[in-house]
């Protein structure tokens, strides 16, 4: 059963549905119906024309549930048994799914499970279970999201920018359930790149397929983390290196700088380096600086002092360091690393307990604690055994 | 089957007898403390008897309404004498006897020196729905 097939089917199918007459939210509803029952009787054979399999089952589903929903009003039916002639194909509706499922009276969580939904191809449950969350509310929230949309047509280009937020948040947010939500935004960036030329676009194609190609050397096998400097580079995907790398040079020779392709060209120089110690920290600060440019984000702006402390020095990287407001996350873990390359054990064992405290997730709290744990046993060499 | 939650708390349990801070325990021992929990954790979802678990940061405040179209009070952060809560687990098991029992292994994670921390937890049954048969 090529559940990958059946997603990549997905947005094409709806927007069949929408063509002949069908409002979105009804076309959703019945794409979704037909994919749970792809899932439920394909593995028995799938269909010669997958995509016609969908189509007709989505539409019988849409004039099913439309049927109960006039009948219910007591009204006479009024939906036409064969599908009314839709305008010809060709413009890319797909895209423009994108546009409506990243739109921006959505918020964040909404336009992520929508985007998930109607232009992934995954069911609800496989969506709730990802972000952690009972399906009768993920269910909800993308109701209460097509209803938010339902008066928006699909004949409007809209803002790329908020599409490749919501497409960033996917590869961002971890990933939990049976569906691998990173690799899953690849395959929507990609789709998304294929139909629109647009340096962004293919900037945070690369970002994710650099960051990607190290996901395997990130994580040691007891679960722990293990940050870039002490990776296994052996490790790297290096294929998915060279086509991130590849994507990323060809949108820099369009000279539109923007801050997907600036992320990744740190990215590539960070996959560049045969070893921690050959990074080209001087290259980085300079694409930090553009970031900061571009974004003039604090959490740019403390990214940059980590470079800075590797470019300059870590008293350089302290200088960066304060200038900018303690309470940014991260500002702690990363006073703790810079005090530690100058010397001063005790401050920094201190901050990574501190750093440690604040930490958002467990992972990195764990990470963080180990790090005072190993700076204060360099200290006071073994303590004296507890008292019981 | 009668759901419990086993409490773990920052601060406010009594004292547990291995109560070292983790960052003066050695990493290795974080990584046995941090594969004892995952372990555990994997075990009881084969066994069919993990609900959920999850993990609270330490800080939060007090907040509470006050009044119509005022934003509500906050208080925080906490005071250091407050009850701290770390986290939870959510079991779901068939006795009483087997929810202490599980919350005594948990209690035996292992801390400094390798040695179990003896930690101090809570253990609370959830209050269920009514039954249906009533007489």
């Amino acid at each position: 059963m090529d559940e990958a097939l059946l997603r990549s089917l997905t947005p094409g199918v709806l927007t069949v549905l929408v063509r002949r007459g069908a409002d979105f939210a009804a076309a959703e509803d019945a794409v979704q119906d037909a994919l749970v029952e792809a899932l439920r009787v394909w593995p028995d054979g799938r269909p010669r024309d997958a995509r016609g399999w969908l189509v007709t089952v989505a539409w019988r589903k849409f004039l099913d549930a439309t049927r109960a929903d006039t009948a219910r009003r007591g009204r006479e039916g009024r939906v036409e048994e064969e599908p009314a002639p839709g305008p010809a194909p060709g413009v890319d509706d797909t895209l423009q799914l994108y546009f409506l499922c990243a739109h921006p009276s959505l918020t964040p969580a909404s336009a992520v499970a929508l985007t998930l939904r109607a232009v992934g191809g995954l069911t609800t449950r496989q969506i709730a279970q990802a972000y952690l969350v009972p399906e009768a509310t993920m269910a909800q929230r993308i109701s209460r999201a097509k209803r938010t949309v339902s008066g928006v047509r699909l004949d409007r280009p809209g803002d790329v920018a908020t599409v490749l937020r919501v497409l960033y948040l996917v590869f961002n947010e971890g990933y939990s359930g049976d569906v691998d939500l990173a690799a899953e935004a690849i395959r929507l960036t990609r789709q998304l790149a294929a139909r629109i030329d647009h340096p962004e676009v293919a900037g945070l194609l690369a970002l994710m397929l650099l960051h990607h190609a190290r996901r395997a050397a990130r994580t040691a096998f007891d679960g722990s983390l293990v940050p870039l400097a002490e990776q296994d580079r052996g490790r790297w995907d290096t294929a998915a290196i060279a086509e991130g790398i590849g994507i990323l040079q060809a949108a820099l020779a369009r000279d539109r700088l923007g801050e997907f392709q600036a992320q990744a060209a740190i990215a590539a120089l960070h996959a560049d380096a045969p070893t921690a110690e050959e990074t080209d920290w001087v290259q980085i600060v300079e694409w930090y600086d553009e970031l900061v440019r571009l974004t003039d984000s604090p959490v740019v702006r403390l990214n940059r002092a980590v470079a800075v402390g590797q470019a300059d020095g870590p008293q350089a990287g302290l200088a960066a360091l304060a200038d900018l407001d303690a309470a940014l996350p991260r500002h702690t873990a990363v006073a703790a690393y810079l005090h530690e390359r100058a010397g001063d054990l005790t401050k920094a064992a201190q901050l990574y307990a501190e750093a440690a405290h604040k930490a958002p997730d467990l992972a990195e709290r764990a990470h963080l604690t180990r790090q005072a744990a190993r700076l204060n046993a360099r200290r006071h060499p073994r303590h004296s055994p507890p008292e019981a | 089957m009668a759901k419990y939650l086993l409490l773990k708390h920052y601060r406010g349990a009594p004292a547990a007898v291995n109560d070292v801070p983790m960052d003066r325990w050695t990493p290795e021992e974080i990584s046995a403390h941090m594969k004892y929990m995952n372990d555990f954790a994997a075990r009881l979802e084969k066994t069919g008897e993990f609900v959920d678990g999850q993990a609270l940061a330490p800080e939060g405040e007090w907040v509470r309404y006050d009044g119509e179209g005022r934003p509500p009070v906050t208080d925080g952060p906490f005071a250091e004498t407050k009850d701290l809560i770390a986290g939870w687990m959510i079991i779901d098991v068939d006795t009483k006897e087997r929810a202490v029992a599980l919350a005594g292994e948990l209690s035996a994670a292992p801390g400094a020196g390798g040695e179990p921390i003896h930690e101090w937890l809570e253990v609370r049954p959830f209050l269920t729905e009514p039954p249906t048969i009533t007489e």
